[in-house]
Order: structure tokens, then C-alpha cells, then sequence
């Protein structure tokens, strides 16, 4: 079936089996493999999108449910060629070690900072998303310093 | 210009410098095996497997009325050599007759259509005769049934020291026994642990084609020389025929050090067989099933000592779950009994350790290999001690941590970076362990709150004389404008290889950190540096690519010095006159090291880390859930040369021990694993995680890199579990002795007569 929806602030058309997962058309037909597959479940949260500005699992969600609407991947988050001060905080405060977490737990957190902040805690924000490595601490300090880094604008550079 | 010069321009070790692959990880780009595009004429492959534990394989029927036109069919007859190349070489690629665990892989399965390939899964019935299955190593031990070798047996150890280590091994039992005997106090113990699930987040895969440069696998693992020496064995092909090559790799913590082979071999099987590239990802439930887990180990510990405390007299035994096939058990048992007598000084010591086989999927590398078993025995000993000495647990500890000039169970002389009463000290200050300690939750509230604490090390880099043997080398290449590449077999799955490598090795050179680049780890492309294994990436390959980078730092200077202009002008001169300009250097280890294997005596590792973790707790009297409330450690890591990433490290590895602790529990029936799902094999959110507080302490060791760098990727899972069961102790008044403790087995526990402390 044909599919309409917007990826990224692009429309784009897709052919799609009625069975199809978002996941699957976002790896597959549009060749976005920024989301993972770490289960298929539901459970580890590495396939995290945005739809409609809310985080979902892109493995639970049907393709066919997203006519119309819009999906925000890891690839969308960083405006342009500058990375986001999430992105730049997860790469600079230990926030990514494998990294095979990160896409999702950066969409999370990106939920979190932009609408979600009000309604659950930093850690709520991202109990959806497992990390096997980090044991966390560095991905909460991570997004701790991209908030205070928006706020006043400061945030460091990348270095060498 | 001097070295110490030179040192003082550059600073990269030493400062958190941002991840190296962190721009690509954080904006989707990286690429993992699975997100490589398909490959023209890529088949998926899918593995058929023993729905058994034990049994013998008669038939292999295929429905006719399938359509099997396009589907490739690999059986063990189709394996030039069948067999996965390890150490025991006992593990066929695929079964042929004897089934031998669950999961075992018995036929391979490609085609290019993913969901006709899953129907022509279902329509292959296996003919099985059903055999009874052993899946007990207690029972395993006492041959009841022979399945492996002619007693299951896959490896012993024996260490002696002191009154044990007599001329004759028939004596030490004895002797051992008369030394208890003489001890003002004797305490005995029993101590088990489970099996652990690595869960890394991405699954294993490879996708293996071949051509006329011969056979490629490229893929999500530890180790492309493991694999490389798999195709070897299992295909014949010459050594420069086979390149196998990590793809980014989506955290390993041991799970894809040796299990990688069997699926490449596997996928590049289908490859060979049907002619196109074949690709084999697994889905979780497969990944969990049928890859290697944490040896269950279980421990029985006799100790004697005087009334005020003095450590004198242990005898162990440790009995280890090899699972049905060998893979790296004898070395999982090995780094497990050496670290089987703790962190602590004993006169008289006496360690007998097995390993069997038993009717349950291999048991494999996982971070800590072997030690977190035993020194989950030996901590919560010492604990037992303590109380029945009436001490602090943590006053026994510090009373009896092994200090410069102590000497280990195998009699190794510790003169250098000991650090273990500065890391107890440490941990304990900045817990504000004697405060909360002397704290007693009142007994009508539900929450009842306790602290605990464990103080251990662990072994950096291979056993003994494991790098001498090994011989792992590396190779720093001058690049047009003066730029390093880094050739390693060293992979980066998450830990930070490629960023810590570039730190040491611009300042080893004297150059900018922008100037030093990785080679992705391809076996054609890299030398062999060794696996990716055992804390010794930093300290024994960095040490290589140190020196390396070093002497291609030195020979351009030199050339500066005699002919002038900047450095990025000397280099390409000496390019331009010498074509390549490469050091490739082979490690060698500290000459102080020596080690007899027979005897299991002398240098079992070069230098040791060492760590303090004190946890605290919260536990629900009338649900038994434990909610980790807050997590302190000191842990001494030689020098820190990326302190964000050392952090990282042991904070990672600490609530992967808390997980095993708490949470984390494969349920077995009949030899089958009954939650395959992370649905239902709990590992920690960041909800579970307790906030972590990690010191570094820095007690250098002169043979490591960067001024001192020594292994810090197995250490943090060693304490995690002992430190935990030490708080729930103390929160709930009774003395805890098996993993993992969950919920049903506090609350069973609860109600065990004579349980109370």
C-alpha cells in the first residue's frame, strides 16, 4: 500500500506492506537505519521515534498508522549540519558508549527536554530506553549539561 | 627536541576528550552489521535448531509440498571441517547425530525472501530420539552420565600455598585440614551464583560473502582473529584468503568474543553454498537462547583465623557450569580460581576448582570471566567472618587487604601499584559507611535501609604467561602531513578503544589528537594484537601503540632536526624518500613477571586493579523489592587517560552487577531457557540504576601506558554483587548466600528457621 507521511520535515511517499512496522520503513524503503532493532518488543527502546512530537517505539507502531503524520528520527534531530547540545553532550559527557542506545535515548531525551519536562522526571523521561553500558549516570550528567547548555547558550565546543 | 618537552606541549591522556565515533553514534550514521544496505543477490540466512537438551538427530525431513526451489540448505556434511576452532575443538559447526544442548545449531537455512524463508523453517521436522538430559554440574561432576570427554570433566586447577603446598598433591588436603584445625576460629560456607545474559542491545550478525580474493565476514564482534582461526579450521582456505572485519559493534561485554565464529562460519556456509552474500542477524529471543552466558559457579569455603581477626587458613572449592562444549571454559575457571581467595592475605591456602559439561547451551566469556563468581563467594565469606567475629565487616577487610610486599594464594609478590586499603579508605569516607552502618532501621517501618560493602581486585591483562605466548603486536603508520594511523586488531564496542588509543598515541608522537586515526580492525588490514579480552586493551596494546607512535613520532623529529622545516614538511620528505614509514611492535611483558603453569605458581598477572563499592538500599519488608538508593566506589585504575570514559566504565560495569544481583535470572525447564524475551529477563532501567558516585584513585603502574594506565573493563563486575547482598543483609538481619536475589527467594529466605544473623 502507499503511504503518505512526513519524515524529518520532508513529505514522503512510501510503498509499504499492510503488515509492515514504522521500523521496517524507516530501515528499509527509506533507508533511515539511525532507529535500531534491539527486540522487537517494545522493551529496550532503541528504535524510539517521535510521532506527532511523542515518543513511541517505531517496532510497535504500524506503518499504516502513520498516514499523514510525523515521524522525527535520530537522523531529524540536529538542525542542519550542527549537531543539537543533546547529541553534542551524549559524544562529549559519556552519554554514548556503544552507541546502539543512543538514537533512541536521544529522541527520549529530546521529548523530555522539549514538552515532556513538566510531566515525568529526567529518569522517567528514559526508562523506555535500556543502555547495557553506561549504567546511566553518564546519559542523566549528559542531559543535565544540554539543558543548562540551552538555557544559557554557552555550551562548550567540541574540541580537537 | 626532548621528550619531556614535548610532553608538556601535548595533553590528550589525562583529559576527557570527546568519543572519537561519537558524532556518527549520535547522529544515526554509524553503521552496525545490520544497517549495511543489502548487498546484490543478499540471501537472509536463518539457523535450525535442537528443540532438546540431549538427544540423538535421526532424520531431517523436508515437506515436498514446500517449494524449495530457492531456498540454500547447508548440513553438517557441507562443513569442510566441522568443527569451531577453540581450545578443546569439540564443538561441531553443525550437529550431525548428537544433539547435545538445546539451541544447538543442526541445519542453516537462506533465501532471499525473508518471510519464505520462515516458512520453510516450519516445514523442516526433525527426527529426534530424546535422551535424559545432564544439566546438574553436581551430578555432571559424579559421572552418573558420561556427555563430554570420559568423566564431563573439562578442567581442573589446584592451588597450594604454605602448609598445603606439599611435595605430594595427596598430602595438601590433609595438611590444609590440620592447619583449620589449629585456627582459633573456623567458619565454612556455601555460595552459589547463576547464569547472566549479556544483553547487549544489538543482536549478534554478520554478513559473509565470497570472491575471488576468497572469503569475507564483516560483522558485530570482539575479536576478528577469533574468527579468522574459525574459517582457518573450518574451511582450509589459506590465511590470506579469509578477511573478516568489525563492523561497529553494538557493546560485546565477552558475548562476541568467541560465539562471532559460529555464526560467520555459519553465514559464510550459506554464502559459499548458494554463491551470493548471505546475511544472519538474530532476533533477541535467538541472541538469548543460544549464545553463551556467565558460567554458574558454585563455591564451598572453609576458613580459619585468630579472634582478632588475622586471616590464616583457606580452603576452597569451586565448582563451575562449563555448559555442553568447552569454548573458553579452562580460562574462565582459571582467572575465576585465581581470583578465588579475594583481595586478602592468606597463610595457608588451598583452591580446588572444576569445570563439567552439562546438557545446557555453552557457557562463555562475560566481563569478569570468572571472577565476579568467585569473589561473590569470597566476599560474602568474609562478611560471614566478620559477624561471627562480632567485627565490621569492612574493619576485617581493611585489617587483611593484601598491601605492597603481601603475597597472593599463587605466592606472587605484589611490589608495585597496590592500592586496596586507599580505594577501601576512600569508599568508605565519602559513603560515610561507619555513620549510616551504626544506623538501624526501626522495626515497624516497611522500608528497612542498609549499606554494605565489597573490596576486591582484578588481574589486568592475560593469565600468566598468556602474553608471552600471544605475541600480540600493533603498528603506527606516518601519514602524509604528519598524521598517525593506529593499526589494531583492538576493537571498539562501546568502551572507548579508538578514542584512548588516539589520546595515547598523540602524545607519545608529540602530535595534535586531530592528527591520529583508527583503522577499522580488519584482519587483512591489521596485525594481530590479540582479542579484545581480559582489562588488556589499554594496558598492554596501548603500551605497544605508545611505543609505536613513539618511534614514528622520534624518526620525524629527526628528520626536522637534520634537515629543518615543520614537522608535517619532515614527514612528507621521509614518506617521499622511504615510501612507507611504519613501526610495528610486538608487546613484551614486564620481565618480573614469571609464572609456572603447572604448578599454578608466581605472576599470575603483571599488576592488578584494585576497588572499594559500598552500596545502599532500600528494602520493601513486605514486597522484598530492593531499590538500590545510592552507590559509592573508589577504584584504582593505574592513570586515568580518558576520565570520563574510565567512569563511564565502572559505572556500566557496576549496574551490570547489580542487574546479576537483583534482577537479572534465566528460569530453566528440562533444559530449556523459559524467558528468552526482555520482557522477562529484567535488566536495569535507568529507574533500577542507583545514582553513582565514582572516585578514581590513580596508584600508577610503571609497565602501562599513558604513565600508568592498567585494565579497568572487568573490575567494576566483580564487586557489584557482593557489595549489594552485603546491604540487603544489613537491611533485613539475615545472611544471604545465593544469587540473585530476587523478591520470592528474599522472602523464602525470610522465612528459613535460624536465618537471622
Amino acid at each position: 500500500m502507499k503511504l503518505t507521511l512526513t519524515i524529518n520535515g520532508a513529505p514522503r511517499e512510501v510503498e509499504a506492506s499492510p503488515t509492515a512496522r514504522l521500523l521496517d520503513v524507516l530501515r528499509g524503503p527509506l533507508a533511515l537505519t539511525g532507529s535500531k532493532e534491539g527486540c522487537g518488543e517494545g522493551e529496550c527502546g532503541a528504535c524510539t521515534v517521535l510521532l506527532d512530537g511523542d515518543p513511541v517505539n517505531a517496532c510497535l507502531v504500524l506503518a499504516g498508522q502513520c498516514e499523514g503524520r510525523e515521524v522525527i528520527t535520530v537522523e531529524g534531530l540536529a538542525d542542519g549540519q550542527s549537531l543539537t547540545p543533546l547529541q553534542r553532550a551524549f559524544a562529549e559527557h559519556g552519554g554514548a558508549q556503544c552507541g546502539i542506545c543512543t538514537p533512541g535515548m536521544l529522541v527520549s531525551a529530546t521529548a523530555y527536554e522539549k514538552t515532556h519536562k513538566s510531566l515525568v522526571t529526567l529518569r522517567e523521561s528514559i526508562a523506555g530506553n535500556i543502555c547495557r553500558c553506561t549504567g546511566y549516570q553518564r546519559i542523566v550528567d549528559s542531559i543535565e549539561r544540554a539543558g543548562d547548555a540551552d538555557r544559557t547558550g554557552t555550551f562548550g565546543s567540541v574540541g580537537a | 627536541m626532548s621528550r619531556t618537552a614535548r610532553d608538556r606541549e601535548t595533553h590528550a591522556v589525562g583529559a576527557s576528550v570527546p568519543r572519537a565515533d561519537g558524532t556518527p553514534k549520535v547522529i544515526g550514521t554509524a553503521r552496525y552489521v545490520d544497517d549495511f544496505p543489502p548487498m546484490p543477490g543478499e540471501l537472509f540466512g536463518l539457523t535450525v535448531r535442537s528443540p532438546v537438551p540431549r538427544g540423538l538427530l535421526n532424520a531431517v525431513k523436508f515437506d515436498p509440498t514446500f517449494d524449495w526451489s530457492d531456498i540454500t540448505v547447508v548440513r553438517a556434511e557441507d562443513v569442510p571441517v566441522n568443527v569451531v576452532a577453540l581450545i578443546a575443538e569439540d564443538q561441531p559447526v553443525l550437529a550431525a547425530r548428537h544433539l547435545n544442548h538445546a539451541y544447538e545449531p543442526i541445519l542453516l537455512l537462506a533465501c532471499a525472501d525473508k518471510h519464505k524463508l520462515l516458512r520453510a523453517k516450519q516445514a523442516i521436522s526433525l527426527d529426534i530420539e530424546p535422551l535424559p538430559p545432564v544439566l546438574d554440574p553436581e551430578a555432571a561432576l559424579q559421572n552418573a552420565a558420561t556427555i563430554w570427554g570420559t568423566d564431563n570433566v573439562q578442567k581442573r586447577y589446584l592451588i597450594t600455598k604454605g602448609a598445603a603446598d606439599t611435595p605430594t598433591p595427596e598430602d595438601s588436603l590433609p595438611a590444609i585440614d590440620a592447619a583449620l584445625a589449629a585456627c582459633e576460629v573456623r567458619v565454612t560456607g556455601r555460595y552459589s551464583t547463576h547464569h547472566q545474559e549479556q544483553l547487549y542491545i544489538e543482536p549478534q550478525g554478520v554478513i559473509a560473502w565470497w570472491d575471488d580474493k576468497g572469503v569475507h565476514a564483516t560483522g558485530s564482534l570482539q575479536c576478528p582473529f577469533y574468527v579468522h582461526k574459525a574459517f582457518l579450521k573450518a574451511f582450509g582456505e589459506d590465511a590470506s584468503r579469509i578477511h573478516i572485519t568489525q563492523a561497529v559493534t553494538g557493546g560485546g561485554f565477552g558475548g562476541k568474543e568467541e560465539y562471532p565464529s559460529i555464526i560467520a562460519l555459519h553465514a559464510a556456509l550459506l554464502a559459499k553454498k548458494s554463491g551470493r552474500p548471505v546475511r544472519m542477524v538474530y532476533d533477541r529471543k535467538e541472541d538469548i537462547e543460544a549464545t553463551t552466558k556467565r558460567h554458574p559457579t558454585l563455591c564451598e569455603i572453609e576458613t580459619g583465623c585468630d579472634k582478632d581477626g588475622t586471616l590464616r587458613v583457606l580452603k576452597m572449592r569451586v565448582l563451575m557450569d562449563g555448559g555442553a562444549y568447552v569454548t573458553l571454559t579452562p580460562v574462565v575457571l582459571s582467572r575465576g580460581v585465581l581470583h578465588a581467595a579475594g583481595a586478602y592475605s592468606w597463610t595457608d591456602a588451598h583452591i580446588e576448582a572444576a569445570a563439567v559439561a552439562t546438557n545446557t547451551p555453552p557457557n562463555g566469556a562475560f566481563r569478569g570471566f570468572g571472577a565476579p563468581q568467585t569473589i561473590w563467594a569470597i566476599e560474602r565469606h568474609i562478611d560471614k567472618v566478620a559477624r561471627t567475629l562480632g567485627m565490621d565487616p569492612l574493619d576485617l577487610k581493611r585489617k587483611n587487604v593484601l598491601t605492597l610486599g603481601a603475597s597472593t594464594a599463587t605466592g606472587q609478590v605484589l611490589h608495585t601499584s597496590v592500592a586496596g586499603v586507599e580505594c577501601l579508605e576512600k569508599a568508605r569516607a565519602a559513603s560515610e559507611y561507619d555513620h549510616k552502618r551504626a544506623l538501624r532501621s526501626p522495626p515497624g517501618s516497611r522500608k528497612a535501609r542498609g549499606i554494605g560493602a565489597a573490596v576486591f581486585m582484578h588481574g589486568a591483562g592475560f593469565t600468566g604467561s598468556g602474553e608471552r605466548y600471544l605475541k600480540g603486536k600493533a603498528a603506527v603508520d606516518l601519514l602524509p602531513g604528519g598524521k598517525l594511523l593506529i593499526r589494531t586488531a583492538s576493537t571498539d564496542i562501546g568502551q572507548g578503544t579508538e578514542t584512548v588509543f588516539r589520546q595515547i598515541a598523540a602524545d607519545a608522537a608529540g602530535v595534535p589528537l586531530a592528527n591520529v586515526d583508527f583503522a577499522v580492525p580488519s584482519t587483512t588490514v591489521v596485525p594481530d594484537s590479540g582479542p579484545t579480552v581480559a582489562s588488556r586493551t589499554v594496558m598492554v596494546v596501548g603500551s605497544i601503540v605508545e611505543s609505536a607512535a613513539r618511534s614514528v613520532g622520534d624518526r620525524v623529529r629527526a628528520e626536522q632536526a637534520s634537515s629543518g622545516g615543520t614537522y608535517a614538511e619532515a614527514a612528507d620528505r621521509l614518506l617521499a624518500r622511504e615510501g612507507t614509514v611504519t613501526s610495528l611492535l610486538q608487546y613484551s611483558p614486564p620481565d618480573y613477571v614469571k609464572w609456572d603453569d603447572q604448578r599454578y605458581k608466581g605472576d599470575a598477572y603483571p599488576c592488578f586493579g584494585w576497588a572499594c563499592f559500598i552500596a545502599e538500599v532500600e528494602v520493601d519488608r513486605d514486597t522484598f523489592e530492593v531499590t538500590v538508593t545510592d552507590f559509592w566506589s573508589a577504584t584504582d585504575v593505574g592513570k586515568a587517560i580518558n576520565p570520563v570514559m574510565c567512569r563511564g566504565q565502572i559505572e556500566g560495569g557496576a549496574l551490570q552487577a547489580i542487574g546479576w544481583a537483583l534482577w537479572e535470572e534465566l528460569v530453566w525447564k528440562d533444559g530449556l531457557i523459559k524467558n528468552p524475551r526482555m520482557t522477562n529477563y529484567i535488566v536495569p532501567t535507568a529507574l533500577d540504576a542507583p545514582p553513582f558516585h565514582t572516585l578514581l584513585v590513580e596508584a600508577p603502574f610503571s609497565f602501562g601506558p599513558g604513565g600508568g594506565a592498567k585494565g579497568i573493563g572487568e573490575l567494576p563486575m566483580d564487586g557489584g554483587a557482593p557489595a549489594i547482598a552485603a546491604a540487603v543483609e544489613h537491611a533485613l538481619g539475615f545472611s544471604l548466600d545465593d544469587l540473585p536475589l530476587t523478591p520470592e527467594r528474599l522472602f523464602s529466605k525470610s522465612l528459613t528457621k535460624g536465618a537471622s544473623l
